[in-house]
C-alpha cells in the first residue's frame, strides 16, 4: 500500500501495518487461522502455507508487523523471549565466543552459561559500557556481540553505534535486547545491528496477558538462516497468542508514552527523596550514559530502578504498595514492582550481584498506566509508612 | 481408574474458586506475590502457568511418567529434550523417522557436535554395531512413519538401560491411549500432539514426559531456560481434545484398517503398511505392547505416475501434510513430510515416489473408501488415455 512508505509516520505503521484489514472478507482484524494444517491444491505447485510450525497467515501477519516497525527485512514470532534469544544463538556453531553485556537478563545469562556452553559456545561477560574490554574480550573465533540497552536493572547505556563499529571491524554479529524501549523509542537495525531481539511480553504486549518473543533481522541471508532455525527448532508462537500481541501493540505508542511520561515524574520525584540513595533513569540530567541514550534513541522509557538504602527498607517498600503488582516482568498497562535481589538474581551470588550494582537496596518499578499522582502518593505511603 | 475415565477427565473438577468444570484459561504472564519471598507456586509464565500445568499434569499421569512438559510444537519438544545432550555425544536413532527431526539433528544439532547414526532399532546387532563410547541416548519411533516399523520397545529399552544412555520413544502415533512406553522401560516419551492428541488439526503442540526425579528435574530446567512453552489458549485447546481422545482412536483404528484391507487387494496398489494387517512383519510384538493400532498407514501405488492424479482427484480427503485429525488427510511423504531426508537413506528405508500416506480421520469408512476407489479409477483412467495418446 502506497501510505506504508517509508516516511510513514511511527505511529501510523502501528495501526496501518499491512495486514490490517482481510483480504477475503474486509475484517478489521487480522483472522486466528487456529489450523495446523493446510491443503494443498495440487502436489506441484508451491502455496505459501502448509504446516503452521514452517508458517501460518496470522503469525506471518505478526512477523511482517515487526519487520516493519523495526526497519528490518524479516520478522519471527516465538514461544517466548528466551524461545526468541535461543534461536538467535543457534545461529552459532561449536567453537564459536560471544561477547554479552555482562548485566544481561538472567535468563541469556543462563542459556549462555548452562546449555550453549555444553554445546561448544563460549562466553565472555563484559562491561558494555566500556568500549575498551569489549575489544579486550574480543577472540579470532568470537561471532556475536550480545547487547541489551539500558540494561536491566541498574539502566547502564550501551553505545549501539559503537559496539556495531566494533563488530562490523571484526566481522561479528551483532545481536540487541530491545525490549526495554521498542522500535517506538529505539531501532537498532538502523543503527546497524544484525539482529534485534524482543520479550514481546513486556511493552510490546503490553498487557500481561501474552508471553511472546521477536527476532527481526537486518539482512536476507540472515533472515534464510533464521527461517531454517525456527521451522527446525519448532519455537513458534501460537495463533492466538500471536493475534493478542498484535492487538497490544497497536496501542504501543500511546502506552509508551502515557507510561514513559510518568517515569520521568517519578524518577524525578525520586531523585529528590532524602531517604532515597540512588536513582537509575537515563533521563535523570545525572545519568552517566544520558548523551549517550539521546543520541540512539527517542525516549527514556518506562522503567525505574532505585535504591531505598537496605534491604529491609526494600522488603517494607514491597509489603505496603498498593498500586503495582508485586510480580516479576515488567512493561505492563499495570505498574509492576519487582526486588531484584530476592526475584530475576535470587540465583546470583551476593558479591557479583553487589558488584554488578544490584544492592539489596535496589527495587524496580515497571510503570504502568496508572495516574502518576497516585502511583507518587503510593510509593509516598510505603517509604514513610 | 480406567484411562477412558482420566482422558474424558482432564482439568475436570480442578478450578476450586468457581466449580468450573472447563479449567480456565489463564492468559497471565506474571502472577503476584503474596509477600516477598512467598509464591503462589506460580510466578512468570514461562517457567510455570496454571492451565498449562493441568495438561502436563494430565499427560504426565496419561503416560505412567514423573513430569510433564508442553511446548510449542513437537519439534520444539524434540530440541529441548536434545539440548539435554551436549557437545561431543552421539545419538542412535530411527532410520526410517520424520523428516523434521532429521534436520534438527543434521542441520542445527551437528553444528554443536551432537552426532546421530540412523539404524533400524528394532534390530539389535544393529544398536551394538551403532554403539559408540559417547552414545548418550536412543530415539525411537514406533510405529515409524511413515512405514511403520516396529521396535520392541521392552528389548531396546532394556538394552538402553545395560548401556546407560537415555531411551526417547516417540509416541505420536498411538498415544498414551494404545501404547505407554515409560512402562516398557523408556525415560522419556515425546508427542507432537498437534496430531491424535489435538485430533483436529487445530492445534500446534509438542509434549514430554519424563521418567525419574534426576531426569524430570533437568528437564524442567531446560524447558524453561529454551522458553518454547505452549501458550496457554493452545494448552487449553489440547486438553479438549484429548478429552475424546478415546473415542476417536477406536474410530480411527476401525476406519484405517477397513480401507488398508480395502486397499490390499486393489489391482493399482502393491503394497499396504499397516501393523494391524497379518502379513505385516511387526504384528505381533505390535499386539504384545500396545492395545491397538493407529490410525494411518501408508501404501505404494504400482506406478508413480499415479500420484499426482490420485491426489488430484480425491475430493473427501484432503491432501495436506500432517496426520492424526479428525480429517482425513492424504501425504506424499517423498516431496512433503521427508523432502529432507538425502534421496539414498529415503530409498534405503522405502520412501519412494511410490508411497502415499493416508492418515484416515473419523468420516465414514464407506465415504472414504469410494472417495479412494473412485480417485484411484480416475487416475488409471488418466494414466492410460495418456499412454494411448
Amino acid at each position: 500500500m502506497s501510505h506504508h512508505g517509508e516516511d510513514t509516520k511511527f505511529a501510523t505503521k502501528l495501526i496501518h501495518f499491512g495486514a490490517e484489514i482481510d483480504k477475503a472478507t474486509g475484517a478489521s482484524s487480522v483472522p486466528i487461522y487456529q489450523a495446523s494444517t493446510f491443503h494443498q491444491e495440487d502436489v506441484d505447485a508451491h502455496q505459501p502455507y502448509d504446516y503452521t510450525r514452517s508458517g501460518n497467515p496470522t503469525r506471518q501477519a505478526l512477523e511482517d508487523y515487526i519487520a516493519l516497525l523495526e526497519g528490518g527485512t524479516r520478522g519471527f514470532a516465538f514461544a517466548s523471549g528466551m524461545a526468541a534469544i535461543s534461536s538467535a544463538l543457534m545461529l552459532l556453531s561449536q567453537g564459536d565466543h560471544v561477547v554479552c553485556t555482562e548485566d544481561v537478563y538472567g535468563g541469556t545469562y543462563r542459556l549462555l552459561t548452562t546449555i550453549m556452553n555444553r554445546m561448544g559456545v563460549e562466553s565472555t561477560f563484559v562491561d558494555m559500557t566500556d568500549l575498551a574490554q569489549v575489544r579486550a574480550a574480543l577472540r579470532p573465533n568470537t561471532k556475536a556481540i550480545f547487547l541489551e540497552t539500558p540494561s536491566n536493572p541498574t539502566l547502564k547505556i550501551t553505545d549501539i553505534a559503537a559496539i556495531v563499529a566494533i563488530a562490523q571491524e571484526h566481522d561479528v554479529l551483532t545481536m540487541l535486547d530491545n525490549t526495554f524501549m521498542t522500535p517506538y523509542h529505539q531501532r537498532p537495525i538502523e543503527l546497524g545491528v544484525d539482529i534485534v531481539l524482543h520479550s514481546a511480553t513486556k511493552f510490546l504486549g503490553g498487557h500481561s496477558d501474552v508471553l511472546a518473543g521477536l527476532a527481526v533481522v537486518a539482512s536476507d541471508s540472515l533472515g534464510r538462516r533464521m527461517k531454517q532455525i525456527q521451522n527446525g527448532m519448532g519455537n513458534v508462537l501460537g495463533i492466538q497468542d500471536s493475534w493478542l500481541l498484535m492487538r497490544g501493540m497497536k496501542t504501543l505508542k500511546a502506552r509508551m508514552e502515557g507510561s514513559e511520561t510518568s517515569a520521568r515524574r517519578l524518577a524525578g520525584w525520586l531523585s529528590e527523596q532524602a531517604d532515597v540513595e540512588a536513582v537509575f533513569y537515563p533521563g535523570l540530567p545525572n545519568h552517566p550514559g544520558r548523551e549517550i541514550h539521546e543520541k540512539q534513541s527517542t525516549g527514556y522509557g518506562a522503567v525505574v530502578s532505585f535504591d531505598v538504602g537496605s534491604g529491609e527498607r526494600a522488603k517494607q517498600l514491597m509489603s505496603r504498595v498498593r498500586i503495582p503488582l508485586v510480580a516479576v516482568s515488567l512493561g505492563a498497562v499495570e505498574s509492576i514492582l519487582s526486588y531484584p535481589a530476592m526475584m530475576s538474581h535470587a540465583s546470583m551470588p551476593r558479591e557479583v550481584r553487589l558488584q554488578r550494582g544490584i544492592t539489596d537496596g535496589l527495587v524496580r518499578y515497571s510503570v504502568g498506566l496508572e495516574d502518576i499522582e497516585d502511583i507518587i502518593e503510593d510509593l509516598e505511603q510505603a517509604l514513610r509508612g | 481408574m480406567k484411562i477412558e475415565s482420566r482422558l474424558a477427565q482432564i482439568g475436570s473438577i480442578q478450578e476450586p474458586v468457581t466449580g468450573a468444570v472447563s479449567f480456565p484459561v489463564y492468559q497471565a504472564t506474571a502472577f503476584r506475590h503474596p509477600k516477598l519471598g512467598q509464591s503462589t507456586g506460580f510466578d512468570y509464565a514461562r517457567t510455570k502457568s496454571p492451565t498449562r500445568k493441568v495438561l502436563e499434569d494430565a499427560i504426565a499421569q496419561l503416560e505412567s511418567g514423573d513430569a510433564g512438559f508442553a511446548c510449542s510444537s513437537g519439534m520444539a519438544a524434540l530440541q529441548t529434550i536434545f539440548a539435554y545432550f551436549s557437545q561431543g555425544d552421539h545419538l542412535i536413532v530411527s532410520l526410517d523417522l520424520y523428516g523434521g527431526t532429521y534436520r534438527l539433528l543434521e542441520r542445527i544439532m551437528a553444528r554443536f557436535g551432537v552426532t546421530a547414526t540412523y539404524v533400524d532399532t528394532n534390530d539389535l546387532d544393529a544398536l551394538e554395531g551403532a554403539y559408540q563410547p559417547n552414545t548418550k541416548g536412543l530415539v525411537i519411533e514406533t510405529p515409524t512413519n511413515p512405514l511403520m516399523m516396529i521396535t520392541d520397545l521392552e528389548l531396546v529399552c532394556t538394552w538402553a538401560r545395560k548401556k546407560g544412555i537415555v531411551s526417547i520413544v516417540d509416541n505420536t502415533l498411538l498415544t498414551p491411549y494404545l501404547q505407554r512406553p515409560i512402562e516398557l522401560g523408556a525415560d522419556i516419551v515425546i508427542h507432537s500432539a498437534t496430531k491424535y492428541l489435538g485430533g483436529h488439526n487445530d492445534v500446534l503442540a509438542g509434549l514430554i514426559v519424563t521418567k525419574g526425579k534426576e531426569l524430570s528435574e533437568q528437564m524442567a530446567i531446560l524447558h524453561n531456560s529454551i522458553g518454547a512453552v505452549l501458550g496457554p489458549q493452545d494448552s487449553w485447546l489440547l486438553m479438549r481434545g484429548m478429552k475424546t481422545l478415546a473415542l476417536r482412536m477406536e474410530r480411527h483404528e476401525y476406519n484405517a484398517t477397513a480401507i488398508a484391507k480395502f486397499l490390499l487387494t486393489h489391482p493399482l496398489i502393491d503394497e499396504v503398511f499397516y501393523p494391524a494387517l497379518e502379513t505385516h512383519p511387526g504384528y505381533e510384538v505390535q499386539n504384545k505392547q500396545s492395545s491397538g493400532n493407529t490410525g494411518i498407514f501408508s501404501f505404494k501405488v504400482k506406478d508413480a505416475r499415479l500420484v499426482e492424479p490420485i491426489l488430484r482427484h480425491i475430493q473427501l480427503i484432503a491432501f495436506a501434510e500432517s496426520l492424526g485429525g479428525v480429517e482425513s488427510l492424504m501425504t506424499y511423504p517423498a516431496v512433503q513430510t521427508h523432502a529432507d531426508i538425502p534421496l539414498e537413506i529415503r530409498e534405503k528405508v522405502g520412501v519412494d515416489d511410490r508411497l502415499l500416506r493416508f492418515s484416515v480421520g473419523i468420516e465414514h469408512a464407506d465415504d472414504l473408501i469410494a472417495d479412494l476407489s473412485r480417485a484411484l479409477e480416475a487416475a488409471q483412467a488418466e494414466l492410460e488415455g495418456a499412454s494411448q495418446a
